[in-house]
């Protein structure tokens, strides 16, 4: 079928109305839930054998995070859908003024393949709950994942609101050349502008959920090693190949020497001696990331090399490397990674990190470690990004009560919890008056008077300590 | 476009960089300044819409000045309730750990308006940016060009001039501004067409943007109205700024049972508001150019439908009278476009469900309205159409509320604004978690991996349909002592601690 064909038709499933009723919402969320609950094994062994990832982070970084928004807009949705009424002027007494809440209609999710089965099921939960239909694309490059949401959503789910359409580039490109309702994207900065492109063509809002160079400032008043124990594991997840994995460290000089230590005992303690034989480090997607990473670890001179630089393409296997003493002018330094490479350049404090930080695009993600509240103040007063954390890293993903989203070149809009909701859904605001009391109306018509002009002019003007509005 | 719009540009950049607009202080000055601009300025800015558009002083007083000060009331009782931090209830994840959505501006934002309300469309806007702590490159329409020389003129004696820059250019430099910066932000009120350019733009720099776009707004009348009110209230909205409103209703859906009555009505109000000769109304404006008046001169010329009241013009001085087109259908060359004029369309339905199924068949418009006392009409209506805004009984009153979110859907826009909803939009809402979690507790998360640190890592983040409310923070409660109690005997075990 073609994607114009497709398209139409789940246009059609929306304008028969068959999303609106908040229970069937409820149903197709609980289809997620069963999804992911009756088929665990088989996306895990999915997800292994596209990226090798192990069954530990499929589990708790995809697996359990899926069917937490689930039950989360299952928990929330009759509240999420109640009309919101609003404050109103004196001469608005007898009116209704409220926000009805409404779906967009037909919205296309297209996902990544570094957490295949999160970055398309996680979006859907929000474009179900604001009453939407939806076509999933699901990222080719992880295609045995693909597959696997291909034959069985339409199991759990209403296949006729929630296609799922396959294919590479020349696929992608037809699919967005369809009207939507919204356009929800994640992958890389490039590919986000085509996206934001072709959206323009109909108008189509999108929300874009993009990557960047997420750095990560070391202060020296922090407890080294606990910093190194958690950005060893945020940085290495999935190989390095996360969004919000921290891309570049910042490290206070008077600590580098301490934080180089600590880091190269904690890959010890994590991977073993040789992590290659460790189960719980993945594999690099494809040959293509694998090859670009290898230039990079190709650039930086092995003087610089703190530990790892390994590799073995047979497997897209590389080590968990850290380099020090990088400067921003290195290769490294000048696209995102996204891979197991850490690069560590010394600053001389935290001016000099913002410094370095507001140089660049404002990423996805920017970590402070430091125990000096007057620093974590002045990075964050002085360092936007998507998101923060403080003295960890990832975490602010994995909340539900908060947007996740980028700013800039990382992105636009966001969603999680009630972000996404409010993502899929249209505010319309409703004024519904009365037709009677038309003399509190008529001195609003020509022929204009001055007197008239005076007294609506007073009417209408909003004061201060707005005495003027009743709830 | 001129090199001092450029270098306008770069100062805006670098005032930004000094951080003196996240002060909310000075934010508030900048607002109180707009205010005081407002006020004394007055009668110059009502003047000067005189000129360009030929609009009675009352409706620009009414639905620009108060509107725009209105905003700036709204934004200046509100801003420091806006601009706090928004803390999060804790979760088992984050029981150790502060959570919170903090505000931040976006940087140097494009605020681009159109003429036909020149003033509130430019600076209701600009105030919701400054409000979030935005620079702000303000860029009123070339098309009401006294407006835009006023603002040049006078807004850098008021404003912070680097900050919020005024830039006027012409349309082909207009378009130049967009493609040749990059911006944070833009927001942007006009026509579809250049809505569509806009973001075109703002994609090669993956820059946010609000559209305030228009389109066709239907207008169903059903028999159970007040006819009376209905005509007067509907002639209002759509000779108000001679037609060129955004909201204005554009072609009225009305049932077959009282057409004629009604298009009487239509009439009777006509001749109320504006006399027999309504271009010797003070009250009565303008086009606002030569381009406009062709466009809709031609529409009339084509003799779609039935002109039933009015349709003189003189192009000279830009004038259409108010008129008043009936056996108007879809295939009509004025339900091509929006009309953005004074010639209000009147089609005859049979019913709810034929006026549903008109609307559906067009653009999602910015507004849609409906004169009825039937409950289940308009119910209806409301169920199965969508739009930017609904006034049910009168027309345009959604734009009047600060506390209303004001923007289109689809064709007729991206996003929305006016009081919070403003500077929402002008906001980053950053998450920000600062994670306190002993350290003791994170071993769960680090590899090497095991069966057993996934159970335990389940369990910390796993939210199930019955884990919530009261229940829920006491099954955490409990959760964790045990946890910590079982990490305490594990650690004893090991090390003997």
């Amino acid at each position: 079928m073609c994607a114009a064909k497709l398209v139409e038709n789940v246009r059609q499933s929306f304008r028969s109305g068959v999303t609106k009723p908040i229970d069937w919402r409820i149903k197709q969320l609980n289809g997620i839930v069963k999804l992911v609950n009756e088929n665990e094994q088989l996306l895990i062994q999915a997800v292994l054998r596209d990226i090798r990832k192990p069954k530990f982070e499929t589990v708790l970084s995809e697996l359990i995070v899926v069917k937490n928004e689930a039950n989360h807009a299952i928990n929330n949705i009759h509240q999420w859908v109640q009309p919101t009424y609003l404050s109103k002027y004196l001469h608005q007494g007898f009116d209704s003024i409220y926000l009805q809440k409404e779906p967009l209609g037909v919205t296309l999710i297209i996902g990544a393949w570094n957490y295949p089965i999160l970055l398309v099921l996680a979006p859907l939960v929000g474009a179900i709950a604001a009453g939407n239909c939806a076509v999933l694309k699901p990222s080719e490059v992880s295609s045995t994942t693909a597959n696997a949401i291909a034959e069985l959503l339409p199991k759990y789910l209403d296949q006729d609101c929630f296609p799922v359409w396959q294919g590479g580039i020349e696929e992608t490109t037809e699919i967005l050349d369809q009207k939507f309702d919204h356009i929800f994207y994640t992958g890389s900065s490039f590919v986000g502008k085509k996206v934001m492109a072709a959206a323009a063509k109909n108008l189509t809002p999108v929300t874009l959920e993009l990557g960047g160079k997420s750095p990560a400032y070391i202060d020296k008043e922090s407890n080294i090693d606990i910093v190194a124990n958690r950005i060893t594991w945020g940085k290495f997840i999935n190989s390095g190949q996360t969004c919000t994995s921290c891309d570049y460290i910042l490290c206070h000089e008077a600590v580098v020497d301490e934080f180089c230590k600590a880091v190269k005992k904690r890959i010890l303690h994590c991977f073993g001696e040789d992590p290659k034989q460790s189960l719980d480090l993945s594999r690099i997607i494809n040959d293509r990331n694998f090859s670009r990473i290898a230039k990079l670890m190709d650039d930086v001179p092995s003087s610089k090399l703190v530990v790892g630089g390994v590799r073995d393409p047979s497997e897209r296997y590389i080590a968990p490397t850290v380099y020090r003493d990088i400067s921003m002018d290195d290769t490294i330094m000048q696209g995102e990674i996204f891979g197991p490479l850490m690069p560590i350049i010394s600053v001389s404090g935290h001016e000099e990190a913002i410094r370095i930080m507001n140089s660049g695009e404002k990423p996805l993600a920017m970590y402070v470690f430091s125990n000096n509240n007057k620093v974590v103040d002045d990075v964050l007063d002085n360092v936007s990004s998507g998101g923060t954390t403080v003295n960890d890293v990832l975490m602010q993903a994995a909340v539900p009560n908060v947007p996740f989203g980028g700013v800039g070149n990382s992105g636009m809009g966001s969603y999680h919890g009630k972000f996404g909701f409010n993502t899929f859904t249209h505010e319309r605001p409703v004024v519904q008056r009365t037709q009677g009391m038309e003399m509190l109306v008529e001195s609003r018509y020509p022929p204009y008077t001055e007197k008239n002009l005076s007294m609506i002019s007073w009417l209408i003007s909003e004061k201060k300590g707005g005495y003027c509005n009743i709830l | 476009m001129k090199s001092d719009d450029y270098e306008k540009i770069a100062q805006a950049r670098k005032a930004f960089a000094t951080g003196k607009t996240k002060i909310v202080s000075f934010r508030k000055n900048q607002l109180r300044q707009l205010a005081k601009f407002l006020n004394e300025n007055e009668s110059a800015l009502c003047d000067a819409i005189m000129q360009d558009l030929r609009r009675s002083k009352m409706e620009t007083v009414l639905a620009e000045i108060v509107m725009t000060n209105n905003a700036i009331v709204n934004a200046l009782e509100n801003i420091d309730e806006w601009c706090k931090d928004e803390h999060q209830p804790k979760a088992l994840l984050t029981l150790f750990s502060n959570v919170y959505i903090r505000k931040e501006p976006f940087g140097v934002c494009l605020v681009i308006a159109s003429w036909n309300y020149p003033i509130a469309l430019l600076l209701i806007p600009v105030i919701s940016a400054i409000a979030a702590g935005n620079c702000v490159i303000i860029k009123p329409s070339e098309c009401s060009a006294k407006v835009a020389d006023l603002l040049l003129n006078l807004l850098p004696k008021y404003i912070d001039n680097e900050c919020y820059p005024v830039v006027v250019t012409d349309s082909v430099h207009s378009a130049q501004l967009v493609e040749n910066n990059r911006f944070d932000f833009i927001f942007f009120t006009g026509g579809t067409a250049i809505g569509r350019l806009i973001m075109k733009c703002a994609a090669e720099y993956l820059t946010p943007v609000v559209l305030e776009l228009g389109g066709k707004n239907p207008c169903f009348v059903d028999k159970s109205c007040d006819i009376k009110t209905a005509a007067r209230r509907i002639c209002w909205g759509k000779f108000l700024n001679t037609g060129q409103i955004c909201l204005a209703p554009d072609y009225i859906l009305c049932e077959a049972e009282i057409h004629d009555e009604f298009v009487q009505e239509v009439k009777a109000v006509i001749d109320n508001f504006y006399g027999p000769d309504a271009q010797k109304s003070p009250d009565y404006g303008r086009i606002i150019n030569d381009r406009q008046m062709s466009r809709l001169v031609k529409l009339l010329d084509t003799n779609d439908g039935k002109i039933v009241y009015g349709g003189k013009y003189d192009k000279k001085d830009k004038y259409i009278s108010p008129t008043v087109v009936t056996d108007v259908t879809l295939n009509s060359a004025y339900m091509q476009q929006e009309m953005f004029g004074p010639i209000l369309l009147i089609m005859s339905v049979a019913n709810i469900d034929e006026a549903i199924e008109t609307i559906n068949k067009l653009e999602k418009p910015l507004a849609l309205y409906a004169f009825s006392s039937n409950r289940q009409n308009i119910d209806k209506l409301l169920f199965s159409t969508t739009s930017g805004g609904v006034n049910i009984n009168d027309v345009t009153m959604q734009y009047t509320l600060e506390s209303l979110p004001f923007g289109g859907v689809g064709n007729s826009g991206i996003g929305n604004y006016h009081g919070k909803f403003g500077f929402d939009a002008f906001t980053h809402k950053r998450a920000v978690l600062h994670d306190g979690t002993p350290e003791a507790l994170m071993k769960v998360r680090y590899a090497p991996y095991s069966e057993s640190k996934l159970s335990q890592s389940k369990f910390l983040v796993n939210k199930s349909e019955k884990s919530t409310g009261i229940v829920g923070w006491l099954k955490s409660i409990l959760g964790m002592s045990i946890l910590g109690v079982v990490l305490a005997y594990g650690l004893h075990l090991i090390f003997g601690v």
